[in-house]
């Protein structure tokens, strides 16, 4: 244990880790929420998604300092009479896990393909290639659109809501997979030619066997550092689906579908429904967002 | 099958063209032929059992081709590779494939990209006995992989190590266990020394001569360093664009040169001895091998060329033990060569 302890405390890593203040920060912030999201039944005051445990009567309180009698809600309620506070914390739940299983599926997906493309190469890497060069002159949202739209119109109507979150989770995933296939297959093109590649070739293992074992963890280093910019990138598309009224439905809210519905009621000044998830949604993806541009200069020796 | 006495390799008419078009798209836009490159072109040549046979050359001849066509990784355009026998052309079951790859195993130029830096190096030398299944469990895989660190050179203690904690040497050594590990009888070796420093070069040489008389191995060996190659050689095929120009006992290539071209690279080998000897530089480029010159390919740096060397191609000519293709030759029209042997 010492010794690992030593290996981390001596790396270039932890040196620019901790001579940035920033970085600190953000790793900070970020573990807090996804903690927070996390443990979210055990620290929330309220369980948001029983219906019973909600009373209408306590809908529309300001937050606790700005109550006049009623301070059972630190950030106030909606127009549920539900805890602002709670619904945060279970709406990141939702939000970070749609982020992380989207970004698994994405991973797997253009990994996959980019080993694929980068190894055998000829029409199979022309196909793919192409395919997500069209894919890339599309905005991914309107991709993510565009499959979460078919894929409700596809299943039948009385499971909509049960399938909501798998669907954004496909719908976000295919929409992100194709940074992954580039940048894998780059590292492949070169990795593929080196001679213990061609050793291996040698003495008879199969390919796929060579990608997996050889090549694969070769690739790691830059995937992780774009999975963590993609983070953010699916948090805030889940988000914007859900913003727009196709993500996840009303009763089991994820940040953004708390600010839409918190966005019907800032004109008559119960701003507190969506500013507060909205600033736990900007605060959570910058937090990330700085962390992943972090990692991505600290593995790229050319900018250090 | 087996036949104990003949040639362990007999390489024919070998052949490998590359396409080096440009894109599909833009040739057809911009109306290109289609454009091949003859990195090999009838190359032909036996390698006997326990003998190790050098092919030398500038960079781009073709022998570092030549070299991955005999083991395999490339297929021949056409021409055959038989090992001991067996048309490797012929093999389509990989079941048929595995005995013989086993038998043949290969050491890289660059020590550097032949490990993966990911594995220990007990996994990399494993890789074979792995993969050929030689050994039935993890203690004898163990004893095997610590044997094979043994006999290069290594501490069996090295196996739980990564490549980057070795030197260039050190790799190299890491890199024939691999090849060792497999128990093979025949080694390409592709130019296993260039990459390293001179002092730590003659300890490889060494390294492999001895496991050549202690395992009974046959090396092809590829360089483009001629005093490299006079110490391990048997035999020498010498290569120009993709052909063979000569083939000699290295004895007899060293002390008498045929080809003009072999003459050629003699010449620019170090004066170590200091004899005051003059260095000659070889006049020219290597012509474009996309766009060879016609007859023999060598005619535009040969200074015995004729009118002949510009329109045919020589044909190889018998000489005692060794083949030389030269029209010069043919013609006994070369001067005889004047230059102390490098070995005395």
């Amino acid at each position: 244990m010492g010794g690992m302890y030593r290996r981390v405390v001596d790396s270039d890593l932890w040196f620019s880790f901790s001579r940035s203040p920033t970085v600190v920060v953000a790793t900070a912030v970020t573990t807090i929420m996804m903690m927070a999201a996390l443990f979210a039944p055990l620290i929330a005051p309220q369980d948001p998604f029983d219906l019973t445990s909600l009373s209408i009567l306590d809908a529309h309180i300001p937050p606790a300092w700005m109550a006049a009698d009623d301070h059972r809600f630190l950030l106030g309620s909606d127009d549920q009479g539900r805890d602002v506070l709670s619904a945060i914390l279970y709406g990141a739940r939702i939000s970070i896990g749609v982020g992380f299983a989207s970004i698994a599926l994405a991973l797997v997906l253009g990994v996959s393909l980019g080993l694929l493309a980068g190894y055998i190469g000829g029409r199979l890497d022309a196909l793919i290639m192409r395919t997500a060069e069209i894919q890339l002159s599309f905005p991914t949202i309107l991709i993510a659109l565009l499959l979460n739209g078919v894929m409700r119109s596809i299943l039948p109507a009385e499971s909509q809501d049960q399938l909501a979150i798998p669907v954004l989770i496909v719908a976000i995933g295919i929409s992100g997979w194709v940074q992954y296939a580039r940048t894998v297959r780059g590292t492949t093109l070169v990795e593929k030619n080196k001679e213990y590649v061609q050793a291996a070739r040698l003495i008879g293992i199969h390919p796929v066997m060579i990608m997996l074992r050889h090549i694969l963890p070769n690739t790691m280093g830059p995937v992780l550092v774009i999975a963590t910019i993609h983070l953010a990138v699916a948090i805030i598309t889940e988000a914007t689906l859900s913003f727009l009224g196709v993500g996840v439905p009303p009763t089991e809210p994820s940040l953004g579908t708390l600010i839409r519905i918190g966005n019907d009621f800032l004109f008559s000044g119960e701003w507190w429904i969506t500013m507060f998830p909205g600033a736990a949604l900007a605060i959570l993806v910058l937090a990330v967002n700085l962390l992943g541009d972090w990692l991505r200069d600290a593995f790229n020796p050319k900018l250090r | 099958m087996t036949d104990a006495t003949g040639p362990l390799i007999e390489v024919h008419d070998l052949v490998k063209t590359f396409d080096v078009s440009r894109p599909w798209l833009a040739r057809v836009l911009e109306r290109l032929p289609v454009q091949t490159l003859k990195a090999v072109n009838g190359v032909k040549f036996t390698i006997r059992r326990g003998e190790t046979f050098s092919l030398v050359g500038e960079s781009g001849c073709g022998k570092s081709t030549v070299a991955r066509l005999v083991v395999g990784l490339d297929r021949p355009t056409r021409g055959s590779v038989v090992f001991d026998g067996t048309d490797l052309a012929g093999l389509r079951r990989r079941s048929d494939i595995a005995p013989l790859r086993r038998r043949m195993q290969m050491i890289f130029q660059d020590p550097y990209a032949s490990l993966n830096p990911r594995w220990r190096v007990e996994d990399i030398v494993a890789e074979p006995v792995n993969a050929f299944r030689l050994v039935a469990n993890r203690s004898e895989r163990r004893r095997k992989v610590a044997e094979s660190l043994r006999q290069v050179g290594l501490s069996p203690e090295d196996a739980r190590k990564f490549p980057h904690e070795f030197s260039g040497g050190q790799r190299q050594r890491i890199s024939i266990a691999r090849a060792l590990a497999a128990n093979p009888d025949f080694l390409v070796c592709d130019e296993p020394t260039s990459a390293l420093d001179v002092s730590v070069q003659a300890q490889i040489l060494n390294l492999m001569k001895d496991l050549q008389k202690r395992f009974g191995l046959t090396y092809l060996f590829i360089s483009h360093d001629l005093s490299v190659v006079y110490h391990v050689s048997s035999r020498i095929g010498v290569m120009y664009l993709g052909r063979l120009c000569e083939i000699s006992a290295a004895k007899d290539l060293f002390r008498q040169p045929r080809h003009p071209y072999t003459r050629l690279l003699l010449d620019t080998i170090p004066d170590v001895e200091m004899t005051g000897r003059e260095r000659v530089s070889v006049p020219g480029e290597v012509p474009d091998p996309i766009d060879p010159p016609s007859g023999c390919s060598f005619h535009p740096r040969c200074p015995f060329a004729n009118e002949r060397c510009r329109q045919e191609l020589p044909t190889p000519l018998q000489r005692g033990q060794g083949m030389v293709a030269c029209h010069a030759v043919e013609e006994e029209r070369l001067p005889p060569f004047k230059r102390s042997d490098p070995g005395q």
